[in-house]
């Protein structure tokens, strides 16, 4: 069995790697009733690396009932914080701790029988997480060429309270399309609709709608709660259930298995192309236990529509490049096909990958739920994200606003913003190149002709 | 004379499973249809073919067992145990811990040549176990990475090593509307490859598999498992002993040679499809009579008019040239033709080989082949020998 390596860095990215790591032990305890640290998430998940430029976090994770799943070898943290500034985050502090994130990285590795994929968490707002964890994209690109990189990034959302973060944002996203193998973007304002619509549903008081206790995505382990501790827990343990499916297929048996591996050789056509909008249904599970196809239908369908994406994107109005499905639980392959069939109309897939649908079936479901559904879309829709990250960093640099703050880093200049710039511009056209072929009928290319 | 199997990636273990336990339960089956002399006859005839024998009385299939992770092996393996009827042979496998991750380039190129000398010991250590060889049987999928590049590169070793003996390949064709998104790269490269070095392929296509469970067997909820059992119908069909020209109780010795000499008469057309009938589930049979005659007929036409069902047979078209070589044991039937089959794969090897064409042009995912030394002049190559082999068929 393949390893991966979690790498959580920065206040957000540990946040949700704690919700993570509480839903997988609660996953593999549920499965393997005689441990609850059993060997499949032992080998699977070998050493979490937490980084952190502040001790909060960190400190109340260790204090929390997790502790005795980490040990301080496990930590990097500083006092100061990176204040919400990349260069901070990535220059100064990455120079500082480069030898000891580099000690750590190896010593995880050298635990693992076969490393196949770091998993990073961060987000992209900040300063550490942004900064830091860029950073390490390169450490890792250096010292383990061979391991896949799967980065999970929280883009800001539009009424974001950190001032900065558009050039935190366009620093960041720089290193991510050099240096990472797939990314998942994510953006707070999409989970926060989505755990909305879910307490409609819950406190709405309809008859039939009792919701089963442990299948709300948002849920964490133990007990329902009614009122969360903290304030992003429920968004949290969204993304740490996307993380949980992700690698479900290849944790667990099925029919049809889909390794790591297969996720960016089947979804990445082109090397700088690997942002992949996720969705996550069903959402959650009523307590009505006779469960008819049409349900299972309707998760499909949900898995496209916009209001389950896990990021402000239409894929159904966009154009498709590769499209992966990752089901888990009682479904069958003639479920899948069928469903295929009823939604492929309704979707445009770009011309040269007219079939473009990668599937997989695991036979274990999630903790709650009878059956579940990934999707992952290599999909257009990423665009108008980019264009708006684009703009907002654009009125901030016209005015030179806050510049400072990152000139005076040593190693900084304003070349890194306009080299940052450019190349998400780059992306962006390609993108666009992409959709232009959208409304363009299939090319017919002739056919190799021989001589007989 | 005997048949060793080795199974691929995932596919062609869980196929592989399937058909030993189908081969097991045919030839002790209790069906009381003919004489006791003649069952043993063949269930002895059988055994020799596809089963070793154990101290302990439970024979084991000779069968070598390839994955480059080890879940379906594993499952493949307890599977078998659990049965008590046959199991697979303890150190037969061959698996590590990383898969292919679907990339033929992968399979061929990386996992191939570094673990050929484990591979080709342990189906050495099976053709050693056997009497006499009749040949090897190489179930794999085209889809995917292990099954369809290690599966290559195996065949092209079998080659080179035993030159003498015969090697089937079962090709698993994907669903039209993919599996795996790089299935039509995977698939050319596997084709071109296999066709150099296999002497049979005998091709099943998920979606035909698929609508026979579904129209015929009226399963609602359609499984891979279903659909691997219904493969392993077909394939037991092909493989179970048939009697030869000197009478009952004397089972024809070389199944392979047989085929081959039979339906491989030149090595540029090699491509074969099995057509089965009847086609039903078990509690239909009960209810259904069945004579040869109305049996061979149908199946004739559906050979001729190229349904691979037996529903919606096209009972207007009528064959040019007629001549096909029946092998049947009773209470199923099948023919193994290549002449009618090969307007349809010729269609659906055009089909794969222009939608790999049209990716290609634009270099999609081409960059995850050459990672691993595959570079464009081979997918130029195998479009070529593909292109002959259509336009081979198209000519005859």
């Amino acid at each position: 069995m393949t390893q991966s390596v979690v790498v959580q860095i920065g206040q957000c990215g540990n946040q949700i790697g704690c919700c993570f790591w509480d839903l997988a032990l609660r996953e593999h305890a549920a499965v393997n009733q005689k441990g609850i640290y059993d060997e499949a998430i032992s080998s699977f998940f070998r050493n979490a690396v937490l980084i952190d430029m502040e001790e909060g976090v960190v400190n109340e994770i260790l204090q929390g009932p997790l502790r005795d799943v980490f040990d301080s070898k496990q930590l990097i943290t500083d006092i100061s914080g990176s204040g919400n500034n990349w260069a901070m985050g990535h220059k100064v502090f990455g120079s500082l701790y480069q030898e000891q994130i580099l000690e750590k990285l190896r010593k995880s590795a050298e635990h693992c029988d076969c490393l196949q994929c770091f998993f990073i968490i961060h987000s992209m707002g900040g300063g550490t997480g942004s900064g830091l964890g860029t950073f390490l994209l390169k450490v890792l690109e250096d010292e383990f060429p061979e391991v896949y990189r799967f980065v999970t990034s929280i883009y800001p959302s539009s009424e974001d309270d950190v001032i900065t973060s558009p050039y935190n944002s366009i620093l960041a996203m720089k290193e991510l399309n050099e240096h990472a193998d797939c990314v998942l973007p994510i953006d707070n304002q999409s989970l926060f609709d989505i755990i909305s619509k879910i307490d409609l549903v819950v406190n709405s008081g309809k008859l039939d709608t009792t919701v089963k206790p442990k299948s709300l995505v948002t849920s964490s382990a133990g007990a329902l709660k009614k009122q969360h501790k903290k304030p992003f827990d429920a968004m949290n343990n969204i993304v740490a259930n996307l993380l949980l499916n992700l690698t479900s297929s290849a944790r667990f048996e099925g029919s049809l298995n889909m390794d790591l591996n297969e996720i960016s050789m089947n979804l990445v056509p082109f090397p700088q192309l690997h942002y992949l909008v996720s969705s996550l249904t069903p959402l959650y599970t009523l307590a009505d236990v006779n469960i008819p196809p049409r349900r299972l239908d309707q998760m499909f369908s949900d898995a496209f529509s916009k209001d389950h994406q896990l990021m402000r994107a239409d894929p159904k109005h966009s154009l498709y490049l590769a499209c992966a499905l990752m089901v888990r639980g009682n479904v069958q392959i003639s479920d899948l096909r069928r469903n295929i069939e009823r939604l492929k109309p309704s979707l445009r897939f770009v011309s040269w990958n007219q079939e473009g649908w990668k599937t997989s079936l695991c036979s274990v479901p999630p903790v709650g739920h009878s059956h579940s559904l990934l999707a992952l879309a290599n999909n257009t829709c990423v665009k108008p994200t980019f264009v708006e990250l684009r703009e907002r960093f654009m009125r901030l640099y016209k005015k030179k606003a806050h510049l400072h703050h990152y000139l005076q880093v040593e190693g900084m200049e304003e070349s890194c913003f306009t080299e940052a710039v450019s190349s998400l511009s780059a992306l962006i056209q390609e993108y666009n190149q992409l959709d232009a072929t959208k409304s363009m009928p299939v090319a017919d290319i002739p056919r190799l002709s021989i001589a007989m | 004379m005997s048949i060793v199997t080795v199974q691929l990636g995932q596919c062609g273990n869980q196929i592989g499973f399937e058909v030993f336990d189908t081969l097991f339960s045919d030839s002790h089956s209790s069906q009381g249809l003919c004489s006791k002399r003649e069952n043993e006859a063949y269930q002895a005839s059988c055994k020799e073919r596809f089963f070793s024998e154990e101290e302990n009385g439970v024979p084991i299939a000779r069968a070598v067992l390839v994955d480059m992770e080890p879940k379906v092996i594993n499952q493949t393996l307890s599977k078998a145990a659990q049965s008590g009827r046959w199991k697979y042979g303890q150190h037969a496998y061959f698996c590590q811990k990383q898969g292919s991750g679907n990339n033929w380039a992968y399979g061929y190129s990386v996992h191939g040549p570094r673990h050929e000398e484990s591979i080709m010991n342990l189906i050495q250590k099976e053709v050693e176990k056997c009497d006499s060889l009749s040949g090897f049987f190489i179930i794999m999928s085209m889809a995917g990475g292990t099954g369809s590049g290690i599966g290559a590169f195996v065949t092209q070793n079998l080659q080179d090593h035993y030159a003498h003996s015969l090697k089937m390949n079962q090709i698993i064709w994907p669903y039209g509307t993919g599996e795996v998104i790089v299935q039509n790269y995977n698939s050319i490269l596997t084709l071109s490859h296999l066709y150099r070095s296999s002497d049979a392929l005998l091709v099943h296509e998920n979606d035909a598999v698929h609508k026979i469970c579904a129209k015929l067997m009226n399963i609602k909820q359609i499984s891979f498992s279903d659909i691997n059992q219904v493969l392993a119908h077909q394939l037991g069909s092909v493989f179970q002993p048939v009697y030869s020209a000197e009478g009952s109780f004397h089972y024809r010795r070389n199944p392979l040679g047989d085929l081959m000499e039979n339906l491989v008469p030149h090595p540029e057309f090699k491509m074969l499809g099995v057509r089965n009938i009847p086609q039903m589930s078990e509690n239909s049979l009960a209810y259904s009579t069945f004579t040869w005659a109305g049996l061979l007929k149908h199946l004739r036409q559906m050979l001729i008019s190229n349904a691979k069902m037996e529903e919606g047979i096209d009972w207007q078209v009528r064959p040019p040239i007629s001549g096909l070589p029946p092998l049947g044991k009773m209470p199923l039937n099948k023919e193994l033709h290549f002449n009618t089959s090969i307007a349809n794969l010729a269609i659906l090897r055009g089909k794969d080989v222009q939608s790999a064409d049209l990716g290609k042009k634009l270099r999609a995912y081409l960059h995850q082949y050459t990672k691993f030394g595959i570079e464009e002049e081979d997918f130029l190559d195998s479009f070529t020998l593909l292109e002959q082999v259509v336009a081979s068929y198209y000519n005859l």
